[in-house]
This record gives structure tokens, sequence and C-alpha cells, in this order.
């Protein structure tokens, strides 16, 4: 790789990065969190006083340079503040996904060889001492929220308190051994180990330097002019790299405001509280809010209805071209105001973005319909392309530039090029220094010169200069006639529908493209409910056969949609099935960020698989399910096989 | 009473004294007797549960202990304070707190206002100055907040704190009543029937709640519940009742093999 010089000022560590805003804006607030109804603050220059305590606390039970300190928890800012702790004395930081079940923990923390666990409460605390036993590196576990663990075994748990007041008790006595400590940290010395979700396989230990870290959030937050007046709300996983290069990287690099919920299902109130200038989120969330409020609605007056749907088409109309700074009449503007006041503004606030002045979303491909919607409303809501291994930033879209079918183009600093079969490579500071413990995987991915592979499948657009995604390089293939077959396409058109939640398409190698659709229990509860049809169970909705016509009904508007399109109108879906159960990360039928994991459904689904391609028109099948405390149980159902209408291929080039 | 009573459960838990005697209740209405000499006692620290089978007086046991009926015969002693009569008032103000079996709750109000209402015993300003909300009267409410957020932190309930109880599933009802029992800061919490109507989860979480109240406030729990599973698995000692009569007194296990309650609960083959 090229030669990059330190920042200046010697910022080449997290730690020295919050030494600095101490400095600079000790006053500032740097963390909030909901705690007791209120929000409580905390300045930089606390900030640097409880991570200084934490990490002397964590020298007084023997953490060393080098030593892995995995994190397991929702957002609190104490569990950012022992992940900064741990890097001031030399030590790596290792979030895990909260939601994992004990059993993926085992795996990474095994791997790692963690011998510190930092675990938010007693139900992480009690996952990790199931499988304490696979765990022989494991040494001290420290918990942060005492609650109901009076009665456990104190000798190797601590309370992160406790920890911290040992820390500050020992202040003194520490000072030499901190500065000895912070002198074996510099640009290269590792920042942060995450681990992949996994979408293929076990899960990687992503190795991330101080410098991948810094540089990334130094690039991004220029290209973007963060600074330190913005405010975020982090409430996406710990263990995602996303929130480490926001909630640390970015948040440290210019001294914005973190807040955190006061728990997980109160985000969307904390949200409308903290009105965040800066907002990222995984298209799920834009698609949830936008089903949320669009079940309001149509529960809603009938006045109401119509000034929200007459607003909302002027919206459509012109809103994207105000926020793009592109002409539009007076007239136009005058109304759009109007609308502002009346229908955008309230149902923003409602939203929590009321302030957002930038919003990402990553992760999936966004609808454009969805993303369309938000843009109308004065929303600046923009696409980016990134990885765990690239420390989030690949490509990035430039305010202006904004599109729903592209990623954007090369973020600051970051060179593409397009392998031969269509995959997309890339070289930035950001690239990850290794996977940990593994060097084929390391070299099969990154090559001597530095060059990553995605793993997608990608072109860049030759009048724009934009990049544009298509698929998973390795899940793009043939059908038995040869056209090609591009799942991940489809499926999104599909999920678009608000009835349909996810979808799974099946055809390579085969002659007719099929699917399996999981539908979206709110929205189509609503919709049940409208329309008289009764059901007492998620399995018995999913089977209704009304809700089946509606199925087909959306699937023939794709297969139509996918008839124009010359590449990929072999993709037309000639049967389908909904499913009993919702694909589930417990099941290992999805990873933790939600993406379905094609290879299990595959194996597990085998018999359904079977039938869709057969003749069959009903299928019985037994599934097994682990519930959220691990148990494993078995639903089973008979699933009606349906055909949906194709329409035929439109001549290539017309 | 004397000191030499404490002693240690196998989880740690301290149970000391005891804080409740109840000594020869009988209970009459008109010419139906509901509880018929009746004695037990309640340890400082200990879940006890009072069970048996419909109609057994269980939820009429309650309802003397905290002074809603009273009893024509017998007394009761808490803390060693012995009496014969007392109004709930009263029991309210020495400590003792209670849900009930079917939610009671003020369904218009939210659950923040709810919990609220189970501090009202620890107001002291006037009427007029909690109608100004001003000075002293907005200092009393500030650290009665405190207090209840600090409880809807321990049960869980941020993300229903403004909501209409009413428009609240059952379960979650229940733990809201939980919650404004807890508000009055009781020695002696009695719940019936907590887990009445819940599903296996729902049940779960609140054994787990009841479990965490003794653990980390100390505070004596007396419950009637239909459960024997949660009853077995949570309670240190086992009351069990039938027609109004106590028919065996001892810890989960003893109980179950106890021929009596084994007859009360399947029938007794003729």
């Amino acid at each position: 790789m090229t030669a990059q010089t330190a920042p200046s000022g010697d910022l080449d560590t997290v730690p020295k990065l919050l030494a600095r805003n101490a400095r600079e804006m000790g006053g500032k607030a740097a963390n909030r969190e909901k705690e007791f109804g209120i929000w409580q603050s905390w300045s930089w220059a606390e900030v640097e006083e409880e991570i200084t305590a934490l990490a002397m606390g964590f020298l007084a039970i023997d953490v060393k340079v080098g030593d892995h300190v995995a994190i397991i928890g929702r957002n609190r800012p104490a569990l950012y503040w022992s992940m900064v702790a741990a890097q001031k004395i030399g030590a790596v930081p290792v979030p895990l996904y909260q939601d994992a079940v004990a059993d993926e923990m085992a795996y990474v923390l095994d791997h790692c060889a963690a011998r510190y666990v930092i675990a938010e409460n007693q139900e992480q605390v009690d996952k990790v001492l199931e499988i304490q036993d696979k765990l022989p590196a494991l040494e001290q576990i420290v918990y942060l929220e005492p609650r109901g663990m009076r009665k456990y075994d104190h000798t190797v748990l601590h309370a992160l308190k406790d920890i911290q007041d040992e820390g500050r008790a020992a202040h003194e006595r520490f000072l030499p051994e901190l500065a000895a400590r912070a002198k074996t940290q510099n640009y290269d010395t590792t920042c942060v180990m995450l681990y992949t979700s996994g979408t293929t396989g076990k899960p990687k230990g992503v190795v991330l330097s101080n410098r991948n870290i810094i540089e990334s959030a130094k690039s991004s937050s220029e290209f973007d002019d963060l600074n330190a007046g913005d405010s975020v709300l982090a409430y996406l996983p710990m263990a995602w790299v996303g929130d480490f290069i926001f909630s640390i990287g970015q948040c440290y690099w210019t001294g914005f405001c973190v807040s955190c919920p006061e728990s997980e299902i109160t985000m969307q109130n904390d949200l409308r509280e903290i009105g965040p200038s800066y907002f990222f989120a995984p298209p799920r969330f834009f698609e949830g809010v936008l089903t949320a409020v669009m079940i309001r609605m149509e529960d809603a007056g009938k006045t109401k209805r119509r000034m929200f749907s007459y607003f909302l088409a002027h919206a459509k109309k012109v809103g994207s071209n105000i926020l793009d700074g592109k002409p539009v009449s007076v007239g136009d503007r005058l109304k759009y105001a109007l609308g502002n006041i009346l229908v955008y503004g309230p149902l923003k606030n409602r939203m929590g973005m009321s302030r957002v002045r930038i919003g990402y979303t990553a992760g999936e491909a966004i609808g454009p319909e969805i993303f369309e919607f938000y843009r109308s409303l004065g929303i600046n809501l923009k696409q980016l392309y990134g990885q765990t291994e690239a420390s989030v930033y690949i490509t990035i879209q430039p305010d202006g530039e904004v599109r729903p079918d592209t990623v954007g183009v090369p973020a600051p600093g970051v060179e593409i090029k397009i392998g031969d079969n269509g995959e997309v490579y890339y070289r930035s500071p950001g690239v990850f220094v290794e996977y940990y413990k593994n060097p084929e995987s390391t070299a099969s991915t990154k090559d001597a010169e530095g060059w990553v592979a995605t793993g997608d499948a990608g072109f860049i657009e030759e009048s724009s200069g934009h990049l544009r995604i298509i698929d998973r390089a390795k899940d793009v293939g043939k059908m038995a006639d040869g056209s090609l077959f591009a799942p991940k396409y489809v499926e999104n058109k599909l999920k678009f529908y608000p009835d349909v939640l996810e979808a799974v398409l099946f055809g390579a190698g085969t002659d007719k493209c099929t699917a399996f659709i999981n539908i979206d229990l709110s929205a189509v509860g609503n919709w049940a409910e409208r329309n008289n049809v009764s059901y007492s169970s998620y399995q018995e909705l999913a089977g209704h056969a009304r809700v089946m016509d509606v199925i087909q009904h959306h699937i023939e508007e794709v297969n139509a949609t996918l008839a124009e399109d010359a590449m990929l109108n072999g993709c037309q879906i000639h049967r389908f099935l909904i499913l009993h159960k919702e694909l589930d990360p417990d099941d290992g039928e999805m990873t933790r960020t939600r993406k379905v994991r094609r290879r299990i459904i595959d194996e597990k689904y085998a018999d359904l698989i079977g039938a869709l391609n057969g003749e069959v028109e009903e299928i019985f099948t037994k599934t097994e399910v682990t519930y959220e405390d691990g148990r494993k149980g078995s639903i089973s159902a008979t699933l009606t096989i349906r055909a949906a209408k194709t329409f035929p291929r439109r001549a290539k080039a017309a | 009473m004397s000191f030499d009573q404490t002693t240690t459960t196998a989880d740690g838990r301290t149970i000391g004294g005891p804080v409740m005697e109840v000594k020869n209740i009988t209970l009459r209405f008109g010419g139906v007797t509901a509880i018929k000499d009746i004695s037990f006692d309640i340890l400082e620290g200990e879940i006890r549960a009072i069970i048996g089978p419909n109609g057994a007086g269980k939820t009429s046991m309650l309802n003397v202990i905290n002074g809603f009926y009273h009893a024509q015969e017998g007394q009761i002693t808490f803390r060693g304070e012995t009496r014969s009569r007392m109004r709930p008032y009263h029991a309210a103000v020495s400590g003792i707190s209670r849900t009930f079996q079917n939610v009671a709750l003020f369904s218009g109000m939210s659950t923040l206002d709810n919990i609220m209402a189970g501090r009202a015993l620890k107001m002291n300003k006037g009427f007029i100055w909690q109608m100004l909300r001003y000075g002293p009267a907005m200092n009393e409410e500030i650290k009665h907040r405190r207090a209840v957020e600090e409880i809807i932190d321990f049960l869980e309930l941020e993300h229903i704190r403004h909501t209409p109880v009413g428009q609240l599933p059952y379960g979650l009802q229940k733990r809201v009543e939980l919650g404004r029992a807890l508000a009055a800061e009781p020695s002696l919490l009695l719940l019936d029937e907590p887990m009445a109507g819940m599903n296996v989860e729902e049940k779960e979480d609140m054994s787990r709640y009841i479990l965490d109240v003794n653990d980390q406030f100390g505070t004596t729990i007396t419950l009637i519940e239909h459960d024997m599973g949660v009853v077995m698995d949570i309670a240190d000692r086992v009351v069990v009742l039938d027609y109004g009569k106590k028919i065996a007194d001892g810890t989960p296990s003893e109980v179950q093999r106890n021929q009596a309650v084994i007859d009360a609960y399947l029938g007794v083959p003729s």
C-alpha cells in the first residue's frame, strides 16, 4: 500500500482523539443516554475522566497489551467507554452481537481467546456462563447492570462500576503504567476487531488498525462536512462496523454527540426526542417506518387522508428537485411550503427526522419508491456502499447526485476496479489489516497490491461514474437455458411491497424460477382487519387463500416489469409459496444483519424447493425452530403452492 | 420474637424471624364459613405461597391480612403489633401493599400516573400546594417521580410510560399493577394470582420480577397462585388451604408429598 502520513497533532489513536476533545471542547456534550426518563449527559471532559478510571480499573484486573476484551450489549455509553478504555491500555475491544445465542458467541469468544468479557446485564452474563466450559481463555466477566446478579459467584464476576471505582482509587499508582501503555499504541496497531456477520460459513475476525478507522472517519466527515454540532442516535448493533465508525470514529474525530436510547423498544420515541442531524439506518428501518405511517393513515379520518395523499403527490412531483436545488416554479414552491406546514413537517417530526441533515442507508438495496418518499419530504437520504473490510466506505453518493439505483461514486481515497467476472474490487486507507488467525482467507480476499474483493458483482455507469451493484457475485448464476439469474434483484422488487417482508428466489440451473415469500405481519394483519379476514396465528394468516391472492397479484406485477428487462426476463416467478414461519437469525436462516443465508435455506427447506419445482399443489412440512432462549421445537404445516402468471419475453433491444 | 431464627437459603438470601403471625383466624359471611381457624406465619424476606383448589379461601385470607375483610375470630400480629381489626389504610401505612386477582388499575391513566398513584401515601404536601404544583410541591413531585422512574426501569416499562393502561395487553397491566404496589415501598407484598391468564413466557418474566423484587429490595412476599409449577419454583414455604381449612404447611417438596394435599387436588377415591 502507498505510504501515508500520520495526521497532524499526533492524533494517531482513538484515546489521543479523546484527549484532544477533552482539551479543546471539554464542556461540550459527548454522550447522552436516557435513563429514569431523563436524558443524562456527559461532556467530553467527563467522558475522559470516566474512560481513564475504567482504563485504570482494567489495569487493576490485569488486562495486558494485546488482550481481547469482548463487549456484549446494546448501545450504552458505558460500553463505548469500555472500548476506548481497553484501547487506552493497549487491549483490543471485540464487540459482539448481543442477540446472538450462546453457541454463536462461543465460537467468537473462543476464536479470539478473549480473557475478559464485558456484558451488559444478567441475560448476557448467563449466556457467557453457559458456554464458560468451552472457553479456556476466559478469566473475568464484568457486568454493567447489577440487577439480579447478587446471588452469582463473584470470584470471577465484577460490576463495571466497582472496577471503575477501583481504578479511581488507584489513580496515582497506575499513572506511569497508563503512560507506558499509551506508548505501545500507534497508527498501525489494532484499533478494534469486528466479526463479520458471515453470510457464508463461520464469522471472520476483521482486524482494523487505528489508521483504518481514523482515516475513514476523517475523510467521510470531510465529505459530508460533519462537525461538533451534529448529533446522532446510536441504536445499531455495536458489533457492526458502521456503528463503530459513527459512534467512535466520527464521533471522536469531529466531537459530535452520540445519544443512546433508553431501551431497544423505545428507540423510535427516543429518536423523536433527540432529533438527530446525522442518521443512519438499513433499508429495513425505512421500510418499517413507512409501513407504520401508511397503516396509521389508513386508519385516519377522511379529511386527513385526503390532505395526506394530496400533498404527498405534490411532494413526489417537486420535493426531490427542491432538495437537489433544481429549478422549480414559484407556485410549486409555495404549495410545497404549505405542505411542509400541514403534512411533511408533522410527519417528519413523528418519524424523528425533522433535523436530519444527512441520512444514509446501506447494507441492502432500498426500494426506489421508499427512497423517493423520504427524499420528497425533504430528508436528504443518500446511499452508500461499504463493508467491514473497508472500514465501511467504498462508494458514497454526493449531495445533488443521489439516485435510487446506484450506490454512488468512490469515497474519498478509495480506488475501484471491476474484475473480469464482474466482481467489484477496491483499495483504500480503510482496507483491513487481516482476518484474525485466518491467513488463507486474508490471502484470498486481499491481494499483494492491497486490492480487496467485495464478493459483489456490479459495473460503473459510464455516463455518471456511479457504481451499480447487481447482486452477490456468487449468487448470480445461470438458469438451465443460459439466461441470467440474479435473485437479489427480483427479491428486492418483491420486498418493496409492504406486505412482503422477505422473499427468496430459486432458479439457478433450473428452467423456471420459483420463490418463498414471508409476509409482513403488521401490514398483512392490518389489511386482514380491514377486510374481515380472521386468523389466530401467523401461520394461519400466511396460509389464508385471500392473502395468497394478494401476494400472487404482487408477484404478477413484478413478473410484468421483469418482462420489460432484456437481461433479467428469465427470472419471472412461475410458482411460489408463503412460508409458515418468519425466516429468523436464531434458526440460522438469516445473518444477524438480516441477510438471507441461501445455503442453509437450500438445505433446510429442500422438500419445499423440490415441491416448487414439481407439479404438486400442496405439501406437508415440519420445520425445526429455535426459541429466543435457545430451546428448540418444531412446527408443521401444510402449504399451498400457487402458480403465477408470467409474461412473454420482449424482443431484445427493441 | 427471638433473634436466633435467621437462616440462609441455598441461593444466598437471608430469611429472618416472623414478620407476621396469623392466629386462629375464622371468617364468616352470614352462615358461610369462608376461613376456619387458620394459623400460619410469614418470615422476614421469604416468598410465602398460599395455594389451594378453587373456593379454598385464599383470596379471603389475603383480604383479611390487608384489612379488607374483618375476621370474626383470631388475631394478626404484624411487626409486633397485634390487632383483630384493621382498615386497609392502616395496612398500607404500616407497609403492606397488594395487587388484585382482576387487575384494578385506573385504565384511563398512563402507566406513569398509575404507579405515581401508588406513592400517594408518601406525599405530604397539602391539596392546595399540589394543585399549584409549585415550590415544595414541585420538589416533592420530582422526588417521587424519581422513585417511580426507578420502578419503571426495574420492571422494564419504559416503552409504555405514557400509554394509557387500558390499551395495554393483560400481561403488561399485571406488571404495571406490581409496579404500583412496589411504589409504596412495602415491607410485605401481597400478590393475588400474579400470573393468572398469562402465557408461559409472561409467567417466566413475572416470576423473574418477583424473585428480583425479593432479592433486590428484600421485600417479603406472600402470593396466591394456581400454577403449581411456578409455586414450586419460586416459593420458600407453602400453605395449603382446602374448604377454608389449612391442610398443610411446609417447603414445596414437603407439601407436594403430603397425602392430604394430593387428595384435595386430585380428589379422594371413594
